[in-house]
């Protein structure tokens, strides 16, 4: 569904590329995790998929095919109508992800504006629906709710909400358990597993938390320093790393019984 | 939720300003006497009953002038902040977020308007323009455009990275969308009490306008015009002095009140 193919990134200001030439393939209903250190090129991946990438500032060279058609050949019209309709990006902080002044309601519903002519009455009931959906228990005050008045893991739901609510084909999730704490953590992975289940929706995980992949994961790709290294299914990665990186990195997994 | 309710500042604020907006529109429609009847007989009265701040130079009320004189002072200042704030803030959103050349050169053009008093910037209008209620706006409109663009600007380039204008781009908002529908509500701590501190500064300005004579002119009453009229009889009839001065300091005070009120709320 999601095919990359030879993707290199190189920002102008760089005497190197932070992404050389990976390839990537995310079947449909998959989950796929992409791993690696800071710096290895994760989040500048992401940022192409999902099209923040700015055009002035890095050529981007390769493809990126949704569904067939190459992301990287749109103009920004095109990509627009793909943002939060085909795809849709669930980030790391949710309290900065969300708009201080805004609602939680019309956050969850912005999608909808975009994309949809549905009424105001229409996408209200879209939204508490996503809201419920996402296990946010009181959505109708939820929905009234301003982000300060919310947790970091009611946030993150509600993020997960307005990302979900356009049933995209792809999620891309940028570390989004990394700010919360490991019960909410837990409970996160959980509702993604669902979502995942339920709507078959691919998902795109990326973490340098290799515990949390291999928790949620189907597939896992491992990157390093803009390649990747590894990949293959999570099981096969986790107990029988081929590359020197993943074994590293599996060896510095803080645990109480060793892996391998 | 940006405005801090409890401020006493902003609450004694209001209440002035109430009074003296209060006073502005009923003199639109109503004043004790009419503003422009001379009477040779009442010149010079002092403050009494009949006349609450006494009568001028022709025997007019000084009471129902100011009603109208603040009245016009209170419409050029908000006509003056909303052209000002209006296309200020256009100016600013765009070069803000979208930054780049365009940005650079709008921005050294605004760096030597500036450095012009605002008053010298007006003053070129009228020359050019001529005399008049609306041409004080004008001016003084395109004058005030400067430092709004400025203050909108720094917030726009300040939010433009920020994560939730991200999701907000990840969700397929437009570019104009995301300016004035996501960070243009973000950005009012900032812009309420500029558009605040530049209705005063346009009190200001139209009463200085008005003293120097290249103001408001006859029929039209405003504050400015008065102040300059009563000052050649400041031995003879101070309390016309005193009590227009005492309506300009008081709006302004109401008003900077107000602003810092919400400057410390909305922080």
């Amino acid at each position: 569904m999601l095919e990359i193919r030879d993707l290199h990134v190189r920002f102008h200001d760089a005497d190197h590329e932070a992404v050389r030439g990976i390839d990537l393939t995310v079947a449909d209903g998959e989950i796929m995790g992409l791993v690696g250190e800071s710096g290895s090129g994760k989040t500048v991946t992401a940022m192409v998929i999902s099209g923040l990438m700015p055009r002035r500032r890095a050529d981007v060279s390769g493809q990126v095919l949704l569904d067939g058609r190459d992301l990287l050949a749109l103009d920004a019209a095109q990509m627009r109508k793909r943002q939060g309709c085909a795809i849709s990006v669930v980030f790391q902080e949710p309290m900065s992800a969300m708009n201080p002044v805004m609602r939680i309601g019309p956050q969850v519903e912005e999608a909808l504006r975009v994309h949809t002519k549905l009424s105001h009455q229409e996408r209200r009931e879209r939204a508490l629906q996503a809201l419920r959906d996402v296990d946010l228990a009181d959505a109708e005050a939820v929905y009234r709710k301003y982000p300060h008045q919310m947790s970091g893991g009611m946030l993150q739901r509600a993020m997960i909400a307005a990302a979900i609510i356009s049933r995209p084909k792809l999620l891309l999730a940028d570390e989004p358990t990394t700010a919360l704490d490991v019960t909410i953590q837990a409970q996160i992975l959980e509702l993604l597993r669902r979502l995942n289940r339920e709507m078959g929706m691919s998902i795109l995980f990326i973490s340098h938390n290799l515990n949390v992949v291999r928790k949620l994961c189907t597939q896992v790709a491992v990157m390093e320093k803009g390649r990747i290294v590894e990949a293959g299914t999570t099981e096969r990665v986790f107990y029988d790393p081929q590359a020197d990186y993943t074994k590293r990195l599996i060896a510095a997994i803080p645990m109480r019984k060793k892996l391998c | 939720m940006l405005v801090n309710k409890k401020s006493t500042s902003f609450r004694i604020g209001l209440a002035i300003a109430a009074v003296m907006a209060a006073l502005a529109l009923i003199g639109y429609v109503w004043t004790p006497y009419d503003p422009a009847a001379i009477t040779g007989s009442e010149k010079f009265l002092a403050p009494s009953l009949r006349h609450l701040f006494g009568t001028d130079n022709f025997g007019r009320d000084i009471f129902s002038r100011v009603m109208v004189g603040v009245g016009t002072t209170f419409f050029i200042a908000l006509c003056t902040v909303l052209i000002g704030g209006t296309v200020g803030t256009l100016i600013g959103a765009f070069t803000g977020y979208y930054g780049g050349v365009v940005d650079e050169v709008l921005m050294r053009i605004n760096d030597a308007l500036t450095a012009f008093p605002n008053i010298l910037l007006a003053l070129v209008f009228i020359a050019m323009l001529g005399f008049g209620k609306y041409n004080v706006i004008l001016a003084l409109g395109v004058a005030f455009i400067p430092s709004f663009a400025r203050v909108v600007r720094a917030e726009f380039a300040r939010h433009r990275t920020m994560n939730y204008v991200k999701s907000a781009r990840l969700m397929g908002a437009s570019h104009l969308r995301i300016m004035f529908r996501h960070i243009l509500p973000n950005t009012r701590g900032v812009v309420l009490p500029a558009l605040i501190i530049g209705f005063n500064n346009a009190v200001l300005a139209e009463a200085s306008m008005s003293y120097l004579g290249i103001g408001v002119a006859p029929p039209d009453v405003s504050l400015g015009y008065m102040l300059s009229e009563s000052q050649s009889y400041m031995m003879k009839a101070p309390w016309y002095v005193l009590c227009t001065g005492l309506v300009i300091v008081l709006l302004i005070l109401g008003v900077s009140m107000m602003g810092e009120g919400l400057r410390k709320g909305g922080s």
